[in-house]
């Protein structure tokens, strides 16, 4: 991750030197250079403490137990079902057509800005590329959220 | 000319007998891969993959007369949830057929039955004389109605002398909280999930249609056991494990996530009727060799248990999730493995963030029924490398365990599906 983030700040502070050799023309700008790496600390952080351990480091899961973080619609699709999951958890579901038998409990102990934060940062982190989630978004969904 | 045609269609046939002969006497020992499958194995053994069946290869059974039966965990593409297995004389097999629209876990025979589990029933198979099923489309329900609440799903069986079968039913739950697996929250006083899992049911191997009512819960307080087996020397059912999850992520003031990732110890116990383990009221903390008090139901990570819970009969490292076991009655191996204990360690997940373990089978020595010595390593590298297993991501994942007719060792894989036989070359 210490990695991740230097790479990021190398991409945001030397926009396309060495890197625009090594990659021709990438037009569009990654999602991830727009979010300010601070965002990406404070959700890895909250990620560490409590999605780690079944989600694994790299965000992979674990086979038939937790579902992957990774190229996953779940996580890079709908903004709105992504954060009710946090808030609510999630057992029973299938995942883009697989089983995962382990329980998730409801995170929604969390507040809105560490919700935007981690999810931020898993749609950014472990080959994932996708818009950040802010804390006010958050709040909307929680208000209409039923238990 | 009437004697010659016969006699000319003699000689070709000769031919072919003796070709046959030639071919059988080159053939009939099993060689092991050259690179012994990529496992690592104790000097003088070797293995071999006997197939690569692409599906999730939970349990095991060899007949006698050496057809191998596998248990998917679900069906495969052509809907098939039991795959069978016919090897060459060289050892390699090809999957010959399939049968049962089912996953599951749990597989088991006798020279005359078969049986295998769904995550809710057991179902029962006629052999004939050449171990082949005979009823693969109509096969005798003898349990319904199991528990299955998807976690801790699979129900493992095994068989006593004496005409009954013993069926794990995993507790739906991590600790019995009132929100499971929620930090912080507690457990539920006089735990409902007992009533119907978190335990070992006995039925009657030959009764249809049997539920909770026509059984015995035989032992309670086994948070989820997969691998287990009887022992015929002492006649006892012996079980492992599977102790329980999370207590940095639930319990943060109580323990650190290093103690979470050597905490508690998987058990092996060795049971008669009645008896309790005690989950989810305690946990086995395998350094200090003590029974500890949960922290969902009071306990600090120093308070030990009270109350009259099973002792385990032997421990091994933290959440590394033993889905076999077999007592080896086998004469291929060495004496010392007689009547000894082989225990598939299919790997952890909840030791993140500190290097994950496992992905082995495990020799555990036996002395008169009981566990007598430390443990070893038996079979090792099914992950591929030993990064690959401290990350987590391994090749393959041992989770069946059966004993071929001529005493070798079958090991399944439910991450790839390949199916591991382990020889012994005699020096």
């Amino acid at each position: 991750m210490k990695f991740l983030l230097a790479a990021l700040g190398l991409l945001t502070w030397s926009s396309g030197t060495a890197v625009a050799q090594k990659k021709p023309a990438p037009k569009a700008k990654p999602a991830t250079a727009t979010i300010p790496a601070a965002t990406l600390t404070a959700g890895k952080a909250v990620y560490v403490q409590n999605c780690l351990t079944c989600h694994q480091a790299d965000g992979g899961g674990v086979d038939g137990l937790n579902p992957p973080l990774t190229k996953t619609t779940w996580v890079l699709g709908d903004k709105t079902r992504l954060v009710k999951v946090v808030l609510n958890g999630l057992q029973g579901e299938d995942i883009d057509g697989e089983p995962y038998n382990n329980v998730m409990p409801a995170f929604d102990i969390l507040t809105d800005q560490q919700i935007a934060d981690v999810l931020t940062y898993v749609r950014n982190s472990f080959g994932n590329k996708a818009s950040a989630i802010k804390a006010p978004e958050v709040k909307t969904i929680r208000a209409t959220n039923k238990k | 000319m009437k004697n010659t045609l016969p006699r000319l269609l003699l000689l070709p046939a000769a031919v072919v007998g003796s070709l046959s002969l030639f071919a059988l006497k080159t053939e009939t020992a099993v060689l092991p891969d050259a690179d012994n499958a990529g496992l690592k194995l104790p000097a003088g053994f070797g293995a071999l993959k006997v197939a690569e069946t692409g599906g999730r290869a939970r349990h095991i059974t060899v007949t006698p007369q050496g057809t191998i039966y596998v248990k998917l965990n679900r069906p495969n593409s052509a809907g098939k949830g039991i795959l069978v297995l016919r090897e060459a004389s060289n050892g390699k097999a090809t999957v010959s057929s399939g049968f049962g629209n089912y996953g599951g876990t749990g597989i088991y025979s006798t020279p005359e039955y078969l049986y295998a589990s769904s995550d809710q029933e057991v179902f029962r198979y006629k052999l004939n004389s050449k171990g082949e099923v005979t009823n693969p489309e109509q096969p005798e329900k003898i349990i319904t109605g199991l528990v299955n609440r998807k976690q801790h799903e699979s129900k493992s069986i095994t068989l006593d002398k004496a005409g009954n079968i013993y069926v794990n039913v995993g507790a739906y739950s991590n600790s019995c909280q009132v929100k499971d697996r929620q930090k912080g929250s507690l457990g539920i006083q006089n735990c409902p999930v007992l009533d119907s899992a978190g335990g070992i049911w006995q039925f009657k191997a030959d009764k249809l249609n049997q539920t909770y009512g026509n059984g015995i819960r035989y032992a309670t307080g086994l948070r989820n056991v997969v691998g287990l087996d009887w022992n015929a020397q002492t006649n006892q059912l012996f079980v492992m494990q599977h102790g329980r999850d999370q207590l940095y992520d639930n319990f943060p003031s109580l323990y650190t996530s290093k103690q979470s990732a050597e905490l508690p110890a998987e058990c092996m116990y060795a049971l008669k009727r009645g008896d309790n383990a005690g989950w989810p009221y305690i946990y086995y903390d395998g350094q200090q060799r003590k029974k500890m008090m949960a922290p969902e139901y009071g306990g600090d990570g120093k308070k030990e248990a009270t109350g009259n819970y099973l002792e385990p009969a032997a421990a091994y490292p933290a959440h590394t999730a033993p889905d076999a076991l077999l007592f080896y009655t086998g004469t291929m191996f060495p004496e010392k493995y007689r009547n000894g204990a082989f225990i598939a360690f299919h790997g952890s997940w909840n030791r993140a963030p500190e290097p994950q373990k496992g992905y082995y089978v495990v020799f555990q020595p036996f002395k008169d029924g009981k566990p007598s010595g430390d443990w070893e390593v038996f079979a090792d590298n099914f992950a591929g490398s030993a990064a690959n297993a401290a990350a987590g991501r391994p090749e393959h994942k041992p989770c069946g365990l059966a004993q071929g007719p001529d005493g070798s060792l079958y090991v399944t894989d439910d991450k790839q599906g390949t199916i591991y036989r382990i020889v012994y070359a005699k020096k």
